[in-house]
């Protein structure tokens, strides 16, 4: 399991330093700095073995993280707790950085004994942390509260408190989307995929049974078999394939293998309900069509049209195309129909942003750049024009059918829930080759 | 607040600053202090000094307080034994305080201080805690436990904590249920004794999947690896927790998902592979490990290290994926190798095209390592993908085209492997690859275009002036491109006699005289003796036909590979490497799949033996040398004997005017000193000489039908092979008082189909007392029926006196046939579907020989070796070998240095002839 964590700055100081097993000696701080922080090459794994002693490290901002052992442990457990340290850092302070960090140094200490016993990962669940971790110490409570507390931290719900109490039940359901894409300069969609998440902020009293319902094509299809009389509104109706989901801890996923249902007691406040991915039928909200030229070896002619393929009534927004341009540019002369175009020397790019754009509308950019003539043999690689956006609708199709909450002990029914639910396409990595 | 002011101390006089401090009566101060001596223990200063003030305050109230000195006796109580006993009182009393999380807090932290006497105090403790009323507290001494037997675990044995740890298997809270089976676990992996303290029942296994369902992230994962331990007692429970386990992989945390798809990938071996569950099962566990690659680029990392494995395992399951191991642009680089390894695994017929426009794309990057992995995979796919091998080769034309120094040195390399996959078929390329002569400056580009030159020598015009050119240099250049560049040369003199004498002459002086590497010597001695006595040859030896390169490069062993699949998830397998190679100590149990009958006779050989330095190169190795063909890259499908030079006498006359009569004209006959002729002399005697020694196995001729029993007619006999023929080579002696004629034989029907090809020739008529030998030679076209035992053949032998029936057996391996050597990819895919009950097992005692003679032996019998791995100092053999009836036997021989036993397994779809086949291995291995 693991043995130590370390937290570095990025001279490679040292920030923390915790050791849970006897075999990491007091050397495994400085020989992760010496030879990785400070790695003449950079290393290129994240895991390293020196001295037969492995190191997992992530580094985010100006901060490494560094877990070290000299056991055959799970590896994806422990980038995973890793990942979760800093959830949970970022959650009690903010951003990881240095400052903060050395800030709150005695909270981190007393986060790391409660969470990694030994080098086992225990409750990292922040809501639940946060009861009873909290730097005031815990002095006033009494013992029904202590109790409350540690059948929480062990519990099989553990990531919802008893006793909550609203006055208005209300809840939020986000489905936010992330459109993938990699198009080869024909315009051939050589790569696609959505990756989707529900995000709920769920403001209910008492423990609430949850039940999900989306257009999900299996559960359609169970449907449709199911009745008797042919409902034709429902056999239009667009479904969604997806190729896998994964849940939250609360959903209880023996239920959705055996009945396809999703249903769960929510955490209090917002969490990730579900995260799904699919690959077929999306629709791609934009269309980049690249034209480079090259004339010369000093000019460039680039043209760059932008297409939206979405309903004409709903807008795109936040959208920013990025043309890549040679590292010799000298200067760039812009014209676009739409929009702000500006070169920038810094990214070695022309960035385009458009603040708005309704569907099946087009537009253009030509730009015309000069290079300076460079004896260099070795060739510009044409990264690819990505993109970025914001549509108000689902691009993969996915549909929220309802969701219906039970309380059996608190007289509220699920009528007198209020629900919100929203749906945004956001650009993932979302790039044509030119 | 803040306290980053901490980290920021006044140097002089600290120490005795903070003392003052933490002996300060106001609790604000204390604290304060503490946290200083905090950040300075991170630091790294010592402030041990301070042990008696730290611990001094730790009698309080105030839990964050509490926490603080807590962390600092655990840093520094080893080195002040002493002084931490003044801790105890307080552990122990807080052990009983009323509050769960103190108590808790206390018998964790009691647990972390490795100091004997304070370890005494903690057993009573720890047995209260384990049975506390609040479930925290039993689950932070779940761990406990275990920390406690990595100090003392005779104490943990003796004081009983087994069995209550054991206990709380059982326990209602699944939190506890998830410490105490990681403790568990943990030591069962370092018992002492090797095997596991505390076995799963079917019972144990039924409560962690009921806990699974209810625990934290983490718990699950450490029931999935634990559960990744059990194995089912069959296919029934093998299914069911199959079952049970599946939905998991919907969980969003990576952990729990891999160790969902270690357990089920680990089952899955015990049901059959045609079953519906399985098939469908494979179905299920594609998309979550595609969804794997959207997680964080470090977890992605750990993930497409194990899809590496789970590929080669399992081909079938991400087969249609391809697509989603497309590298992203902004890929952090060892995500994006790894998924480059991943494309070629996956590459095939279907969509060779895609990945090839992908590749060349790659091809164009920045990051060196990454454009070389590339352009290498071009080169794989060609190897790989026959269809595919010309749009391979004219996208990597286009590359050199680029004139991109490091891709042009590595797309030199891949075509030098095309060609030896492909021969004859792409050289109209070669003379765009002589225009990059010069730019090339890697070792194993330059040999790679020197190998190019020297085999297609008859091609190149200027092939002399250009091997000339790289000779100039030859002291400064890499061995690897004196032994290319030295073989080249001999190469082009063999194709073009007579304009490159010179040259010859050049390098091999230069080989033999200059240079200090022995290698090179020696295969200068060799090449120089080889074309003075005899150039036929010489020809025959390094201008001989190539075995062809095999595309599975760098397959993993199948030994090596069940094993990393046991270990899906953990370091092993983002290593590669079994624990014992980076595990300090004792690795523990090793893990098998389930299904392999192996498992037994690992365990016990998985102790870590050294295996011998090898000074001498194998004699596979060195004739694959001779065939030059000691470029690096692909490795060599097993080399094919060399075909044997007709030396004889001729090997003594090594100053003999070989060269001169090849060239017809006369020429200063090279002269390599006179000392070194006669020991080198003994060198070619004992490459060429010792294979000739030992020749086939011939069993003794054994008495078949003795004269009693024959009216007077002795017959004894054994089965040959000779030259691609079954003999039967018979004595048969008259002991009667008359004459003997009319001979005849007959067989009846048999296993192998065996039937006299001629009638019988024998000395006719036989006097009396006379013996005379017969030879009969053998076909396998005769009627069949099954023979218990298999081999025994029942023959009816007449003459002028009466017919006689006797019954022999035929030694097995005189039923090898010659083409009895499997190619490599065809041998693992066939051991991979030969199903595991086919699988034989068989321990061949005192054999004194190493695996090189036991390969030479073998394969002089037929039995060929297709691949040889050192894993862990024992030697692994994979040899195949087919019979007259074309069945087909893999075998694999696990040889350790100094142990005279070695551990055969054999795989074959009629297993039945294992027996045969064991017998046949005795025979030739002691024979």
């Amino acid at each position: 399991m693991i043995g130590g964590l370390f937290v570095y700055n990025h001279k490679g100081e040292v920030l923390i330093s915790r050791v849970y097993r006897d075999d990491i000696g007091r050397n495994a701080v400085d020989a992760f700095r010496v030879n990785v922080i400070h790695a003449r090459q950079q290393v290129r794994s994240p895991v390293t073995n020196i001295a037969r002693t492995s190191f997992f490290h992530i580094k985010r901002a100006n901060i490494w993280m560094a877990a070290v052992t000299k056991q055959n442990v799970n590896a994806a457990m422990v980038f995973e707790f890793m990942l979760k340290v800093i959830d949970v850092m970022q959650s009690y302070f903010g951003k990881i950085s240095e400052e903060n960090i050395k800030n709150n140094f005695v909270l981190i200490y007393e986060l790391l004994d409660e969470i990694l016993d030994f080098g086992y990962p225990q409750n990292t669940d922040t809501g639940v942390l946060k009861t009873f971790i909290t730097q005031q110490g815990i002095k006033s409570q009494t013992k029904e509260e202590q109790a409350q507390i540690t059948s929480q931290v062990t519990g099989q719900i553990g990531w919802r408190r008893e006793g909550i109490k609203y006055r208005r039940n209300e809840l939020f359901l986000d489905v936010l989307e992330y459109v993938n894409l990699l198009m080869s300069p024909q315009g051939q969609v050589l790569s696609a995929h959505v990756a989707g998440k529900v995000v709920m902020k769920s403001y209910l009293s008492g423990m609430p049974e949850c039940k999900f319902g989306i257009n999900d094509k299996i559960v359609m299809e169970a449907k449709g078999k199911g009745m008797t009389t042919e409902d034709p509104a429902r056999s239009g109706k667009p479904v969604v394939v997806i190729d896998d989901c994964q849940f939250h801890q609360c959903v209880k996923l023996s239920k959705f293998e055996t009945e396809h249902s999703i249903s769960f007691i929510p955490p209090d406040g917002e969490f990730e309900l579900m995260r799904y991915r699919t690959t077929k039928d999306i629709s791609l909200p934009f269309r980049v069509i690249p034209l480079v030229r090259e004339v010369g070896r000093t000019k460039m002619e680039v043209k760059v049209v932008l297409k939206s393929n979405f309903k004409q009534s709903l807008l795109g927004q936040k959208i920013e195309v990025k043309i890549p341009t040679p590292l010799n540019t000298s200067g760039v002369q812009l014209i676009c129909l739409k929009g702000k175009a500006k070169y920038k020397a810094s990214e070695n790019a022309i960035v385009w942003k458009i603040k708005r754009m309704a569907g099946l509308k087009e537009t253009q950019l030509s730009a015309e750049i000069e290079l300076l003539e460079t004896d260099t043999k070795k060739k510009w690689t044409r990264p690819p024009i990505s993109m970025n956006f914001e549509v108000p609708f689902a691009p993969s199709g996915f549909k929220v059918r309802y969701l219906k909450v039970f309380e059996s002990k608190l007289n509220y029914s699920d009528h007198d829930v209020i629900k919100w639910v929203r749906y945004i396409g956001r650009s993932g990595l979302y790039e044509t080759r030119c | 607040m803040t306290d980053s002011k901490y980290f920021t101390t006044t140097k002089k006089g600290e120490i005795f600053e903070l003392k003052s401090e933490l002996n300060n009566d106001k609790k604000e101060k204390k604290k304060e202090a503490v946290k200083k001596v905090i950040a300075s223990m991170t630091v790294g200063k010592d402030v041990s000094a301070l042990f008696p003030d730290v611990v001094n305050c730790m009698q309080t109230d105030n839990l964050e307080l509490k926490k603080l000195v807590y962390l600092y006796l655990m840093n520094y109580a080893k080195s002040q034994p002493d002084m931490a006993i003044m801790a105890v009182n307080t552990f122990v009393k807080d052990c009983e305080d009323p509050n769960p999380l103190i108590r808790a807090l206390a018998v964790r932290t009691m647990g972390c201080i490795r100091v004997d006497k304070i370890t005494e105090y903690l057993c009573e403790p720890l047995r209260k805690c384990l049975k506390d009323e609040d479930p925290y507290v039993r689950k932070t001494a779940a761990v406990c436990v275990a920390k406690l037997y990595d100090i003392n675990s005779s104490m943990v044995e003796d004081q009983g904590f087994l069995d209550q740890l054991k206990d709380l298997l059982s326990d209602s809270n699944p939190m506890v249920v998830a410490n105490a089976v990681a403790a568990l676990s943990e030591i069962n992996e370092s018992s002492s004794s090797g095997s596991p303290l505390v076995e799963m029942t079917p019972q144990t296994v039924n409560k962690l999947l009921t806990a699974l369902n209810e625990c934290t992230e983490w718990g699950q994962v450490f029931i999935l690896d634990s559960l990744a331990n059990y194995s089912p007692r069959d296919e029934r429970e093998a299914q069911s927790t199959c079952e049970r386990i599946t939905p998991r992989l919907a969980h969003a945390n990576a952990a729990v998902v891999l160790s969902a798809v270690k357990v089920l990938m680990k089952f899955m071996e015990m049901l059959p592979s045609d079953s519906e569950f399985v098939t469908s099962l494979t179905k299920k566990l594609a998309p979550p490990l595609v969804t794997l690659l959207s997680s964080e680029p470090e977890v992605q990392y750990v993930a497409l290290r194990n899809i590496n494995l789970i590929v080669q395992k399992r081909p079938d399951i991400l087969k249609h994926e391809m697509k989603v191991f497309f590298v992203k642009y902004n890929d952090p680089i060892y995500v994006k190798l790894e998924k480059l390894d991943i494309m070629i695994r996956l590459a095939s017929q279907a969509n060779v095209a895609q990945v090839l426009s992908e590749l060349k794309e790659y091809a164009t990057e920045v990051d060196v390592d990454f454009v070389r992995k590339a352009v290498r995979a071009i080169g794989r796919c060609a190897i790989k993908v026959e269809q595919s091998a010309e749009r391979c080769v004219s996208t990597l034309l286009d590359l050199i085209q680029t004139k991109v120094n490091y891709v042009v040195q590595e797309a030199i390399v891949v075509i030098k492997d095309i060609f030896r996959k492909y021969p004859n078929k792409y050289e109209s390329i070669i003379s765009t690859l002589c225009e990059n002569l010069d730019t090339l400056d890697e070792p194993e580009a330059r040999a790679s275009m020197i190998w190019i030159i020297g085999e297609y020598a008859e091609r190149i015009d200027n092939a002399d002036e250009l091997l000339e050119s790289f000779l100039e240099g030859f002291a400064d250049e890499n061995s690897q491109v004196q032994l290319q560049l030295l073989t080249a040369i001999v190469k082009l003199f063999l194709k073009r006699p007579s304009d490159t004498q010179e040259l010859v002459q050049q390098v091999l002086s230069l080989a033999t005289q200059d240079s200090d590497n022995p290698d090179l010597r020696d295969r200068g001695f060799i090449y120089w003796r080889l074309l003075s006595t005899d150039p036929a040859a010489a020809k025959e030896v390094v201008l001989a036909e190539k075995p062809l390169i095999s595309e599975e490069t760098d397959l993993l062993e199948p030994t090596l590979l069940d094993e990393l699949i046991c270990h899906i998830s953990s370091l092993a397998s983002v290593y590669h490497k079994p624990p014992s190679a980076f595990v300090e100590g004792r690795a523990g149990i090793r893990k098998s799949l389930p299904a392999s009958a192996r498992a037994g006779s690992e365990g016990v050989e998985s102790t870590e033996s050294q295996a011998a330095p090898a000074v001498i190169p194998a004699q596979d190795s060195l004739i694959g040398d001779l065939l030059s063909m000691d470029i690096g890259g692909p490795t060599v499908a097993p080399v094919a004997a060399a075909p044997a030079a007709p030396f004889g006498s001729a090997a003594m006359d090594l100053l003999g005017g070989g060269l001169d009569t090849l060239l017809g004209e006369t020429s200063s006959s090279p002269a390599p000193p006179s000392a070194l002729a006669a020991s080198s002399a003994a060198l070619l005697g004992d490459i060429f000489g010792a294979p000739a020694a030992s020749a086939t196995y011939v069993a003794p001729k054994t008495t078949w039908l003795p004269a009693e029993k024959g009216k007077g007619l002795d017959i004894s006999g054994s089965f040959v092979r000779r030259n691609g023929q079954l003999f039967m080579d018979l004595t048969f002696s008259n002991k009667a008082m008359q004459p003997m004629l009319g001979f005849a034989i007959q067989f009846n029907k048999n296993s192998f189909g065996i039937t006299p090809a001629s009638p019988l020739q024998v000395q006719s008529p036989l006097p009396p007392g006379v013996a005379a030998d017969a030879s009969l030679p053998l076909a396998t076209t005769g009627p069949v029926q099954k023979m218990e035992p298999l081999t025994t053949l029942q023959v009816a032998v007449k003459n002028n006196v009466d017919v006689m029936y006797f019954a022999c057996q035929i030694p097995m391996h005189a039923l090898f046939v010659e083409d009895g050597q499997m190619d490599k990819r065809v041998f693992l895919a066939t051991w991979k579907e030969i199903p595991a009950q086919n699988e034989v097992q068989y321990t061949i005692t005192n054999v004194m020989h190493s695996a090189d003679t036991v390969v030479s032996r073998m394969q002089q019998n037929n039995v060929f070796t297709i691949a040889k791995r050192n894993v862990e100092g024992q030697d692994m053999l994979y040899q195949s070998l087919k019979l007259t009836n074309g069945i087909w036997v893999l075998n694999e021989l696990k040889i350790q240095p100094g142990n005279p036993n070695i551990t055969l397994s054999l795989k074959s779809r009629t297993p039945n002839v294992a027996e045969g086949v064991f017998q046949a291995y005795d025979n030739i291995l002691h024979g």
